[in-house]
């Protein structure tokens, strides 16, 4: 399918996934198939928590289970070298529910 | 295959993409596919006090089975055309 919203234009960048219990996982994508599988590269997880910063824990090479994501954003480099992670509070993402 | 045309009519929009975990998101509407996924530009996320975790994030890729409701612009609707088509599709053909 061409001109469809794929993820071919995000490979080897930085990019930000929001899974369906919530999580967030950051890293470089390195590959992905038609039902959204993803091989993430270099990732780390963000943990929110509304008591402290957001705590970062590194994972290395991650496959994502397509029915297991939400979204999959870009990271915008420049924005988030400017996010100050020690000072973010937030509760963490409700898991979706179908 | 009719929303998935509706859908394709609609790029270029501003649409706001409400999740199954309540997340709602602003953003142009860059593309779908046939699982109606969708691709968004320039986003922003409604309540982005409660959800900081995008901040980082301007483009970002939406799967289909995660999405509860897309608010559409009103000039972006054509009911009567709408009716019709649905009727047609019901009716098989």
């Amino acid at each position: 399918m061409s001109g469809g919203p794929g993820l071919e234009s995000l490979v080897d960048q930085q990019i930000s996934v929001i899974t369906n219990d919530g999580r967030n996982i950051v890293g470089v994508l390195k590959g992905f198939d038609q039902a959204t599988n993803i091989i993430l590269d270099e990732s780390h997880e963000r943990v929110y928590s509304t008591k402290e910063g957001v705590q970062q824990l590194v994972l290395g090479l991650y496959i994502i289970r397509g029915d297991n994501i939400s979204i999959v954003g870009e990271v915008d480099e420049e924005l988030d070298s400017n996010l100050d992670m020690s000072k973010l509070r937030a509760h963490p993402l409700k898991p979706i529910i179908h | 295959m009719l929303f998935f045309s509706y859908f394709k009519d609609l790029v270029g929009r501003e649409v706001t993409v409400e999740l199954k975990n309540d997340l709602a998101i602003r953003g142009t509407l860059h593309s779908v596919d046939q699982y109606l996924n969708i691709k968004l530009e320039n986003t922003r996320v409604v309540d982005q006090d409660k959800y900081p975790h995008m901040l980082s994030v301007r483009n970002c890729f939406i799967r289909g089975s995660v999405v509860r409701y897309v608010q559409l612009p009103p000039e972006g609707v054509d009911v009567e055309l709408l009716h019709d088509a649905t009727r047609r599709e019901a009716r098989g053909g």
